[in-house]
């Protein structure tokens, strides 16, 4: 278990970041949450019903691969933690499941979640689905069009996909249409947070929900290799909730090195980026203290990042933290990047990742490991929903390689 | 620094406590220098108080009205750096008591101290920032506010537990903003307040503050249903509403305004 060091304090913060910048409105529903999620996290019911599910149901632990040829291309040991092969292909499902029967036993009877790539929409779809909860899911106008695949899939599973029109039309904006309902439901609904961000209690028990990753890395490397740290855990950021899950057990760990990659882009400098922790500053976004893009005036600045996953203008409060005392490293890495890295990983294992974890791929190589080391990069999901993104950058970037 | 003018708020809580209108107007909304002007009519209506909103790219606590004049006004060009150089002129037009209204994030990027400090230049009374945690209004936001003469409305909504109540009443200062029900502002279909014994509830409490209703008050009806439990309203959604719509404000904002408030002059007299 993670000490206070690197963790969140009792006041909901991290350090300065996080807190709960809440309507007053939102006071009692987030109030409430605080005092009883633990509890009933730590309840010998939830526990079993959870295991269970993650389990039978999920197919967790989810395999830690050996990956002989990407490993011997950069002359180091790495593994591949296989979120991808989650029920529903990421790491979202493990939140999803988790803050369903949260809300189950809170009460509630109407879902609601935003989402960006569509993989939280589709676990949070999955979730009720199983639990015969109403479903609504808020996603960006853009994020509809980009993401089809996804969007059929919550459709399928009954969910009612609403459009955010507002803003960029992407997750940002879907957050806020998310936030409005929720607003305007207080009392029948229960808003499930796709990632480490919002206002407290949210990052901490997604970080909770996610650490199942880090746990079974833990158990696994020994197995494997004999010691539970290995030198090296990479994961992609957008709010940060696969990183948060990675890093978690390894927090007071200070001799692993944690990476979190964030989206560049079309690259840092031109404007059409969003590796947050770079060109941000602290600031306040849904209901918490984070870094954040934004202009002098503090208006919200539009990110951009081909994937819908990482399109993300703020970050988990745990991950500013962890930025700022150095206990983790942040690098960015642009478009053209991660998907060098989709079609690497493709050829040489026969494993399409997600472009969101393509971008923890693609530092690989921007890393200088030594032989004997071990690396640990987080898979937190397959890239079947990317498929015309991929097909449609091959095409248009053909001439240009 | 010594400040010790009495503040406008205060001075009208003091003549006044029935029948109290509160108008909402965004800043830069319809066009970047309206600000100023349709105050300068609002001066000349029955309105009591004043509050302007500080535009926000991600309003969260809006409805679709207030969203869509914030934006048009940051399209316009409004920041709070603006909006203050503006409002160095605005004691020369009115003496109503004025808020500004807004998200932390705004103030918070603008500075905090340098933020009470234009309010307390500009001749700004208040402030309203439904995003302020209460652990840091008493860390940040009170002593410095304090210090230059910014009253600081904090809000409660139906929901808010007694105790809690009382602990934002004690902190709070001008009034007490109460949110009519659960909903973001503008959202006038389920509007019940002469029902809502919860209101009722609450402003029967022992308070320190006044309290003006706030979210969800469209109109005459509104506004008189809201008179009845608490000290006053405030119309924001509405009357955004108006200035986007009008192309004769010189006569519509009296209009507006007169329709609201005679049928209570009428009852009264």
């Amino acid at each position: 278990m993670a000490t206070n060091k690197f963790n969140v304090n009792d006041q909901g913060y991290y350090g300065e970041y996080g807190g709960a910048y809440i309507p007053e409105i939102l006071f009692n529903n987030v109030e409430e949450l605080k005092n009883n999620y633990l509890q009933i996290m730590e309840s010998d019911s939830f526990k079993n019903e959870f295991e269970d599910l993650l389990k039978n149901y999920v197919g967790r632990p989810t395999p830690l691969y050996h990956a002989k040829n990407l490993s011997a291309q950069f002359n180091t040991t790495i593994y591949l933690k296989r979120e991808d092969l989650n029920h529903t292909g990421a790491h979202k499902i493990n939140n999803a499941l988790g803050q369903i029967l949260l809300a189950k036993r809170l009460g509630k009877k109407r879902i609601i979640a935003e989402t960006g790539a569509g993989q939280h929409g589709v676990a949070t779809a999955t979730a009720c689905a199983l639990m015969g909860l109403e479903c609504i899911i808020y996603m960006g106008e853009i994020d509809i069009e980009r993401q089809a695949p996804n969007v059929a899939r919550m459709n399928l599973l009954g969910a009612t996909v609403v459009a955010a029109l507002s803003g960029s039309r992407t997750l940002k904006d879907a957050t806020n249409e998310a936030i409005r309902d929720w607003i305007n439901n207080t009392e029948t609904t229960y808003y499930i947070i796709g990632s480490v961000v919002g206002p407290h209690p949210y990052p901490d028990m997604v970080a909770r929900f996610q650490s199942v990753i880090s746990k079974e890395m833990k158990s696994q490397l020994l197995q494997r290799v004999g010691k539970e740290n290995p030198d090296y855990v990479i994961a992609c950021v957008g709010g940060g909730s696969n990183a948060a899950g990675a890093f978690y057990h390894y927090l007071d760990n200070e001799e692993v090195q944690l990476i979190g990659v964030e989206a560049s882009g079309k690259g840092i400098d031109t404007g059409h980026t969003a590796a947050t922790l770079t060109i941000g500053k602290p600031g306040i976004i849904h209901g918490s203290k984070t870094y954040l893009m934004q202009n002098e005036d503090g208006q919200i600045t539009e990110p951009y990042s081909l994937s819908a996953g990482l399109d993300y203008p703020g970050i988990g409060p745990i991950h500013s933290f962890l930025h700022d005392v150095k206990r983790a490293k942040y690098l960015h890495v642009t478009d053209a990047e991660a998907m060098h890295a989709v079609v690497n990983l493709t050829q040489k294992e026969g494993i399409i990742p997600a472009l969101e974890s393509a971008h923890a791929l693609a530092v690989l190589s921007k890393l200088n490991f030594k032989e004997n080391e071990i690396v640990v990069v987080n898979l937190s999901g397959r890239g079947d929903k990317d498929l015309n993104t991929y097909i449609n950058y091959l095409n248009e970037n053909k001439h240009a390689k | 620094m010594k400040i010790n003018m009495q503040n406008r708020i205060d001075h009208l809580f003091e003549r006044k406590q029935k029948n109290i209108l509160s108008i909402f107007l965004t800043a830069g909304y319809p066009n970047l220098t309206d600000t100023l002007p349709i105050i300068k009519i609002l001066d000349t209506t029955e309105v009591d108080l004043l509050e302007i909103g500080i535009p926000f790219s991600d309003p969260i606590a809006d409805g679709p009205i207030i969203q869509q004049s914030s934006m048009t006004a940051l399209n316009n060009g409004t920041t709070l750096k603006v909006m203050f150089e503006q409002l160095k002129d605005l004691r020369k037009i009115t003496q109503l008591p004025i808020l500004l209204m807004g998200y932390l994030n705004s103030v918070m990027q603008y500075g905090v101290e340098p933020f009470y400090k234009n309010c307390h230049e500009s001749g700004i009374d208040g402030v309203i920032l439904p995003d302020l945690p209460l652990d840091e209004f008493d860390t940040v936001h009170k002593p410095l506010s304090e210090k230059y003469n910014i009253k600081v409305a904090l809000i409660i909504s139906p929901l808010t537990p007694v105790s809690r109540i009382k602990a934002i009443d004690e902190r709070s200062s001008g009034f007490l903003y109460l949110v009519s029900s659960n909903s973001t502002t503008g959202n006038f279909k389920t509007n019940t307040i002469n029902l809502n014994e919860s209101l009722k509830h609450i402003t029967s409490l022992p308070l320190k503050n006044k309290i003006l209703i706030g979210f969800g008050i469209k109109g005459q009806k509104e506004f008189s249903e809201a008179c009845e439990v608490a000290n006053g309203a405030i119309i924001g959604s509405s009357f955004v509403n108006l200035l986007g719509n009008s192309t004769d404000l010189q006569k519509d904002i009296p209009e507006f305004i007169s329709k609201i408030k005679e049928p209570i002059k009428t009852i009264q007299s």
